[in-house]
């Protein structure tokens, strides 16, 4: 399933996903044809179970679609559809068309079978018809929350994306489902840095391309700047950082079912998180200038992987949490927990 | 296991038709069946090691301890991948990865048989004769036969290709003259798997021949190099007028460089290329304690974080290795990203701890901080130099 996936989303992103396209995004459109494109092409149902309506895939066989999202830097909330749908249909809630997206953080409460506060940084708010949250009650539930009626504070991130706060007054969801026995509160920010890991894989693979490619063109002293050595080694650096944003990546969703898997889903966030700093650094110091202006295409990816590796959850977020259990599992259960995967020492919060 | 040779690795241009690509590293998960020794080698090496000082577990595989070594033979934990006509278990490169992570996790004296289990052995199987097969696998299988890998010289560092240590021909008989550096374990070593020249070419790479050499052969001084902090693991080994039989060369005569470029493979992809720290973050949880600050917090969390995804670099090339490719280009990821980090660690001990590092006297977090600081540097210079491998990289990327 996984080649046909990826096969099927690179072709449809290289003809739809232009740079203007990209462009005519970042000042405020909404991509309407290119969203219905992409619903057409059934992925924002995927990861859901058949019996709710979607395709039964793996996170395992998705992973190469939300890595070429973030290679073709696409302008819409695909992913986060992905997973929207994903943990409705865990919650034994129909999976929804039409355009989706999620809210990991808030203040969202379920009060008498109404929803009121504020949903946070939720991407492509302003623009989606739908939003998928956890609402805290008597106990935490998986809320639908229709966003015509919020009131929206409008914000964006370093690449123009949507990222607002949507304000909710007594609401009735047009779903909802007591949060699934054994889903930690913070699933959607977990699945989140999921997708924002596998999103920032893809850029660096595509920052890794660029910057080779231009290494190799580019001529300085009479020969390609790719042949001097200083530069040979800054870009090896960006590979090793890419490849490490990919394996942990795909670790993460390979290790992840039913249940998002913990360990290997913040590994991968706070590797990931890494490698875009490093590897926007790198290329833009290889691109120089050219690189540095608006006209070169490099600024979809490295003002993207600027904000991503913020997104749910930031490098010294997730470091905290995984050095707090380590240390509270002390050295005896440091191995064992990396061996593991899904360690003692990593435990999963209820709420 | 097999050796393919289809990447240069140091030095040379690789003479792959298409660049590589990051996509090579494939999430590979170790099998059920593999996974199943972890228990009975945690088990073993709980019972083996119980008293074994923690500084002494900082040496990781460069402690040396052949009564250990014959036991983990007995235990068919050496050469553990080799067919069992040849002493070996016939078990998949997997499962040697979980015998030897936990090995190197425990801080196991390793290093007798490290090398023999490593290269020498899957480098013997592959390129051997039936006789060479015979006299060597079995006695490395039992953890009773050492080697040591012979390829620096005093002028050739990273430049390996231009050593010049030389084998002529004398009726059925080599006689060798030169003098290799950097050995490491040559002086408790049975035998040495040496890069020699024995023919003149245009190319440097061409002319180079691989021999097993009897290092209590008569003609081999065999000097051992004190390093900075006081051990002596490496060695100078001359040749004068050293004589060796036909048979002591293995493989072909003149494909001594593509022999060594797949050995390197093997040599640079293991979890040894991150895990020659583990002993001072174990030491370093304990200082902290508990309950960490902020700034302890994220560090501790980062490196474990690394150190998950280093380790599944690492298993997909294990899968590489297990598919009879030659990932050399990955190999070379693997090893400069985990000598980063093993070097880093010492770095954040002292950035999170008030804990200074002592030879003498002090806790074992300061002892073990005090031995990996001082052989830190080491780790970005054996086994091929960080700017070696990072030209490697960007060569394989397809600059030049």
């Amino acid at each position: 399933m996984r080649d046909i996936f990826d096969s099927t989303v690179e072709r449809l992103f290289s003809d739809l996903v232009t740079t203007d396209a990209v462009l005519a995004c970042e000042s405020g459109e909404w991509p309407a044809e290119l969203w219905a494109a992409v619903e057409a092409s059934g992925f924002t149902l995927a990861a859901v179970p058949e019996s709710r309506g979607g395709a039964g895939a793996d996170w395992a066989d998705v992973c190469g679609v939300v890595r070429l999202s973030g290679r073709f830097n696409l302008p819409l909330p695909l992913p986060e559809a992905m997973l929207a749908n994903w943990l409705l249909g865990a919650s034994g809630l129909e999976a929804v068309p039409g355009a989706l997206s999620f809210a990991a953080g808030g203040t969202l409460r379920l009060v008498a079978g109404k929803v009121s506060g504020s949903a946070v940084e939720v991407p492509w708010g302003r623009h989606v018809e739908q939003v998928v949250a956890i609402a805290t009650g008597d106990a935490p539930s998986v809320v639908l929350l229709p966003t015509e009626g919020a009131k929206l504070i409008g914000s964006t991130n370093t690449a123009a994306e949507p990222r607002d706060t949507l304000e909710f007054a007594s609401v009735v969801p047009l779903a909802i489902a007591p949060l699934p026995t054994g889903f930690p509160a913070d699933v959607l920010k977990l699945g989140g840095a999921m997708l924002r890991a596998a999103q920032i894989a893809g850029a660096l693979e595509g920052v890794l391309a660029m910057s080779t490619t231009y290494a190799g063109e580019r001529v300085q002293f009479g020969k390609p700047i790719g042949s001097f050595q200083a530069i040979q080694h800054q870009i090896a650096l960006l590979a090793e950082q890419a490849a490490a944003s990919v394996i942990a990546a795909e670790a993460a969703f390979a290790e992840s079912g039913e249940r998002l898997a913990r360990l290997p889903v913040t590994a991968a966030k706070i590797c990931a998180s890494e490698a875009a700093g490093v590897g926007a650094g790198v290329a833009h110091a290889v691109h120089g200038a050219i690189g540095f202006t608006h006209e070169h295409a490099l600024h979809l990816s490295t003002r993207r992987l600027w904000s991503w590796r913020s997104e749910f959850g930031t490098l010294t977020d997730w470091s905290q949490q995984l050095g707090r259990a380590v240390c509270a599992g002390g050295s005896g259960a440091f191995w064992p927990s990396i061996t593991a995967g899904a360690p003692g020492a990593c435990k999963e919060t209820r709420a | 296991m097999r050796f393919v040779n289809s990447v240069a690795a140091d030095g040379a241009t690789p003479n792959c038709d298409r660049p590589m690509s990051i996509d090579q590293f494939k999430y590979s998960r170790i099998p059920p069946e593999a996974e199943a020794l972890r228990a009975e080698v945690r088990s073993f090496l709980a019972g083996a090691l119980a008293d074994y000082p923690a500084v002494r577990r900082s040496e990781s595989w460069m402690g040396f301890d052949a009564d250990f070594s014959r036991r983990l033979g007995a235990q068919g934990w050496i050469g553990m991948a080799l067919p069992r006509r040849y002493g070996g278990g016939d078990a998949s490169p997997f499962a040697r990865y979980v015998v030897i992570e936990e090995l190197l996790a425990a801080g196991a004296p390793v290093s007798a048989h490290w090398f023999a289990d490593r290269q020498s052995g899957p480098q013997i199987l592959h390129y051997g004769t039936e006789a060479q097969k015979d006299r060597h696998l079995p006695a490395i299988c039992r953890g009773e036969q050492y080697f040591c890998i012979g390829m620096s010289e005093p002028n050739s560092g990273s430049d390996l290709a231009s050593i010049k240590t030389r084998a002529r021909r004398e009726g059925d008989k080599w006689v060798v003259n030169g003098q290799k550096v950097w050995t490491t374990n040559a002086h408790r070593s049975h035998f040495m798997i040496a890069l020699v020249r024995t023919g003149e070419n245009s190319k440097r790479q061409e002319g180079l021949s691989q021999f097993i050499v009897d290092l209590t052969l008569p003609g081999i001084t065999i000097r051992p190099i004190k390093d900075l902090a006081g051990s002596e693991h490496f060695n100078e080994v001359f040749f004068d007028e050293l004589v060796l039989d036909a048979d002591a060369l293995i493989g072909l005569e003149g494909q001594g460089w593509s022999q060594v470029t797949a050995e390197l493979a093997f040599e640079r992809s293991g979890p040894e290329r991150f895990l020659s720290s583990i002993a001072l973050i174990h030491t370093l949880i304990d200082a902290v304690g508990k309950d960490p600050d902020a700034l302890q917090a994220k560090e501790v969390g980062r490196l474990a974080a690394r150190l998950v995804t280093l380790r599944n670099m690492s298993l997909a090339v294990t899968a590489q290795l297990a598919a009879g490719r030659n990932p050399a280009w990955e190999a070379s990821v693997v090893k400069d990203l985990g000598a980063v980090f093993e070097q880093e660690i010492p770095e954040l001990a002292q950035l999170l701890c008030e804990i200074s590092p002592t030879v003498q006297g002090g806790g074992d977090h300061a002892r073990v901080l005090a031995y990996l600081t001082q052989t830190a540097p080491s780790f970005s210079l054996r086994g091929g130099t960080r700017e070696i491998l990072r030209g490697i990289i960007a060569r394989g990327l397809g600059l030049r």
